[in-house]
């Protein structure tokens, strides 16, 4: 089964599921994932995923993965460690973030008067924008801006990494349906982390049911649809 | 196990032992994501033989000065459980162990992209619960399902067989007995699709056309192992979508 393209030949269709080792092209295509890589004129996958084909345009949506940071990324970090200047925050990467004071503080700062446990300690979750990353340094964080800094309410669920634009949804559809039939509040971060925040138990209970059926389920079509009726019907059995 | 001439390597009407053809593999059992904890995980069976792999990472690497500023450092570890031989082995690592973990760790090395993570690591665990020979190849076949179910950027699966000779017969995926009373052994790793070798050892003596054969014949059970790997890998993303 192959698709002529006027330069290329394309062996796989939108949205099948790939293989790492599997043939997916030859010749003149665009090849526009990092887990597409070529070896003379042909290309291959490196990864589980769903091809995407457009024309002569590749590219590989992964099933299974773990978090890579890039900056400008918003992430939900767990702080694991206080240092005297600065704090060590888990980001589900391969790599430790740093988050330093100066940029967590919005003042000056004295090491040696101020205890950096006072702000966030050991086990507290911080939403926060990585704001360096790169081969040679491990991740930076900062929670200058709108929004960032401490989650002190609600709750942080983890997902598969691979599974965050599913949750999102094209033009953020699914998030905004999760949001408009259960009424809290939602931020996916780009590491996998989910923080909700609901007004009662119930729905809270739902929503992180309705999360995990989103992770189990991503690789299919028409979830949005039979999410939205599974959120109702469980609405319903609870008498909400 | 009795001795040598107590047991017909190759019987009368040209089977083997266990009534398998010369060509023939085992029984093979692939399940992939058996580990919840692990970020990969697999559990192949040939015949009796049953190896349990894991993955973990890419992930921070303890000690620092052991990481790489270039690439990810593969770490792999092929350990025999005390209770998968027919006497109890020692938990602790011999020095074959030592070797096999050094071989297999080789033979995955070409296939992953470690370069993409510098400074990293990714380990390899390599379990084996029931040993009945070729624990290599197995080890070598579930670690890279492993490998792949962690997402984990790879060239190729590699799927490994050995080919031995007994009673001066060439034949496919030997098992303990054929192993211990056979006169050649050797186990033979590829990546598939790109035709590659990553693992090529050879115990005992073969001319070079049987050599040659050995390699053929490898190269044949090798396929179909494959097909059976990325059948594995497929199984699990058809099961859910069959949930509903």
């Amino acid at each position: 089964m192959s698709t002529e393209t006027v330069k290329g030949k394309v062996y796989v269709e939108n949205r099948q599921l790939v293989l790492p080792g599997e043939l997916l092209a030859e010749g003149d295509v665009q090849a526009q994932s990092p887990y597409i890589y070529k070896v003379g004129e042909k290309y291959y996958s490196a990864i589980i995923g769903l091809a995407s084909v457009e024309d002569n345009k590749l590219n590989i949506i992964p099933l299974e993965g773990f978090y890579l940071p890039k900056v400008g990324d918003l992430v939900i970090g767990l702080i694991i460690d206080v240092g005297i200047t600065n704090w060590i925050v888990d980001i589900r990467a391969p790599y430790r973030a740093i988050m330093n004071a100066s940029d967590a503080l919005n003042r000056q700062f004295n090491p040696i008067q101020d205890d950096l446990r006072k702000y966030f300690d050991v086990g507290d979750y911080v939403l926060a924008k990585i704001s360096l990353f790169d081969r040679v340094h491990n991740p930076v964080l900062t929670i200058k801006d709108r929004g960032l800094g401490k989650i002190v309410h609600g709750r942080i669920v983890e997902i598969q990494v691979s599974k965050v634009p599913r949750v999102i949804g094209k033009k953020r559809t699914m998030i905004n349906m999760l949001m408009n039939e259960t009424g809290c509040d939602i931020v996916v971060a780009q590491n996998g982390r989910i923080w909700i925040n609901c007004s009662n138990k119930e729905l809270e209970d739902i929503l992180i049911l309705a999360l995990k059926k989103i992770e189990a389920e991503a690789h299919t079509t028409g979830l949005t649809d039979r999410t939205r009726n599974f959120i109702r019907e469980e609405k319903a059995r609870r008498g909400l | 196990m009795g001795k040598k001439a107590d047991i017909k390597l190759i019987r009368e009407d040209g089977l083997r032992h266990d009534g398998r053809k010369p060509d023939e593999l085992r029984p093979i059992k692939m399940e992939v994501g058996v580990l919840n904890n692990a970020n990969g995980s697999a559990l192949v069976e040939f015949g009796k033989t049953k190896v349990l792999a894991a993955v973990y990472g890419p992930r921070e690497l303890h000690p620092r000065h052991m990481s790489l500023p270039d690439r990810a450092v593969i770490r792999c570890r092929y350990h025999m459980a005390p209770f998968s031989t027919e006497e109890r082995k020692s938990p602790a690592p011999s020095r074959r162990e030592i070797e096999l973990s050094k071989v297999i760790r080789e033979a995955l090395e070409p296939v992953i992209f470690s370069e993409l993570y510098p400074r990293a690591t990714i380990d390899i665990f390599i379990e084996v619960l029931q040993a009945d020979g070729g624990t290599r190849t197995t080890g070598i076949t579930a670690a890279s399902l492993a490998l792949a179910d962690a997402g984990i950027p790879i060239r190729d699966l590699v799927a490994g067989v050995a080919v031995g000779k007994v009673d001066g017969v060439l034949v496919l995926d030997i098992d303990q007995v054929e192993d211990e009373f056979g006169e050649a052994d050797m186990p033979v790793a590829m990546m598939p699709t790109l035709g590659r070798i990553t693992l090529l050892q050879l115990n005992g003596v073969l001319t070079p056309e049987e050599f040659k054969e050995a390699l053929r014949l490898a190269e044949k059970g090798i396929k179909e192992i494959y097909k059976l790997q990325r059948e594995a890998l497929r199984k699990r993303y058809v099961e859910v979508s069959l949930e509903e």
